[in-house]
């Protein structure tokens, strides 16, 4: 529609060198330990916010539970005011930033060619609950674990990590037409 | 200089709350100049295509590493100080498990499906949607999975300590495995690229 009053639009700027992008998070989590004496995080924030919903709905039950009692005892004063809730609203805020510099910020659905749009949700809905029953008995994810754990050589950090690729490689050739 | 700098004081926990904002902002940016808010990308991981996953973690593991290794052999960081989470070996390896095979079914992991989602991803959202109903089943099951959950707690546990080796030489272990990795992503590339599904065996 407004095709012809723009010029051409570029297609989307090409992903950064991944070993360039690895130095720059490096020195990112490098940051967070040297400035915080922590490292980086994301499913804790997702804790804390279920937790929050939890104790909304039900605080007698919540309370109760000390699974979610940590979560609301943690924080600045109020479970919301945590250090991860605030880091994952900069990892939205950077990330869109970043895509919006390479125009790369665009409503879509990613999928493979073979499956349906219905299809592709209901596994990324699946596939988003094994990773919060995952992240909760590994304290952690990706992130928390495998990145910061890693870097900081904790034993069992090491251990989470290698069974997140052994994990994935041995789901890999079940869920191959979702993908390939 | 003494670090880590809110350790020592420098700041307190509200402006920490502002120091996470903007920690996050350069974890997002790096995360979405990777291409990590793209399902298809991350998933490539596991059909050997497309390696990026393993050479952008282990890049920023070793240099997170060696800068934090280098510093507190300065003595400018006191790593006594930088938070180890504790190890629960039986758990973690469930965990980790369970999350590599919710890797290949959702197409991302937790970080990375915010960046999808702030790029516009829709599938990003049924995952996060997903995320908060795993952790909802979790976070009420656990009175009653806490003999395990809580199972072989070893506390604040590093490689060293387990190998019985020097912080330096496993360093350079982890280095050298690194480097072993990335040469071996480029060779497996080469072997798998372009190979669709029930192509080849």
């Amino acid at each position: 529609m407004s095709s012809l009053s723009k010029p051409a639009r570029r297609g989307p700027a090409p992903y950064t060198n991944p070993y360039l992008a690895g130095i720059g998070l490096g020195l990112v989590l490098l940051a967070s330990f040297v400035v915080m004496g922590r490292g980086l995080g994301a499913s804790g924030a997702f804790s804390s916010a279920c937790a929050v919903a939890v104790d909304a709905l039900a605080p007698a039950h919540a309370q109760a539970n000390p699974f979610w009692k940590e979560y609301l005892e943690s924080g600045v004063g109020h479970p919301l005011k945590e250090w991860l809730v605030f880091e994952v609203l900069g990892v939205l805020a950077g990330g869109f930033l970043s895509g919006l510099l390479a125009g790369r910020v665009r409503r879509t659905v990613e999928k493979g060619p073979r499956i349906s749009t219905g299809g592709r949700f209901a596994f990324a809905f699946v596939g988003g609950a094994l990773m919060g029953i995952g992240a909760k008995l590994g304290r952690g994810c990706t992130s928390g674990q495998a990145l910061t754990g890693g870097a900081l050589l904790s034993a069992g950090g090491w251990a989470f990590m290698l069974m997140v690729f052994a994990g994935g490689y041995g789901a890999a050739w079940f869920l191959r037409r979702q993908w390939q | 200089m003494n670090a880590p700098l809110f350790k020592f004081g420098l700041f307190g926990d509200e402006f920490s709350l502002v120091v996470a904002f903007l920690i996050g902002i350069g974890f997002g940016f790096f995360l979405e100049r990777a291409g990590f808010g793209s399902a298809r990308k991350l998933t490539d991981q596991f059909y050997l295509k497309d390696m990026a996953v393993f050479r952008v973690m282990f890049t920023a593991i070793v240099t997170a590493m060696l800068g934090l290794f280098y510093l507190g052999w300065l003595g400018w960081v006191d790593l006594s100080l930088v938070y180890v989470s504790p190890t629960f070996l039986w758990p973690q390896v469930a965990g980790g498990l369970l999350l590599g095979v919710g890797f290949v079914v959702g197409g991302y992991c937790p970080g990375t499906s915010l960046v999808a989602l702030a790029t516009g991803k829709l599938d990003a959202l049924a995952f996060v949607a997903g995320i908060f109903a795993g952790i909802f089943a979790i976070g009420e099951a656990w009175p009653a999975i806490s003999g395990f959950a809580e199972s072989s707690a070893l506390g604040r546990l590093t490689l060293p300590e387990v190998l019985h080796l020097p912080a330096g030489l496993v360093v350079l272990l982890v280095v050298l495995m690194a480097v072993g990795g990335f040469w071996g992503a480029a060779a497996l590339e080469r072997r798998f690229a372009g190979r669709g599904a029930g192509e080849g065996s």
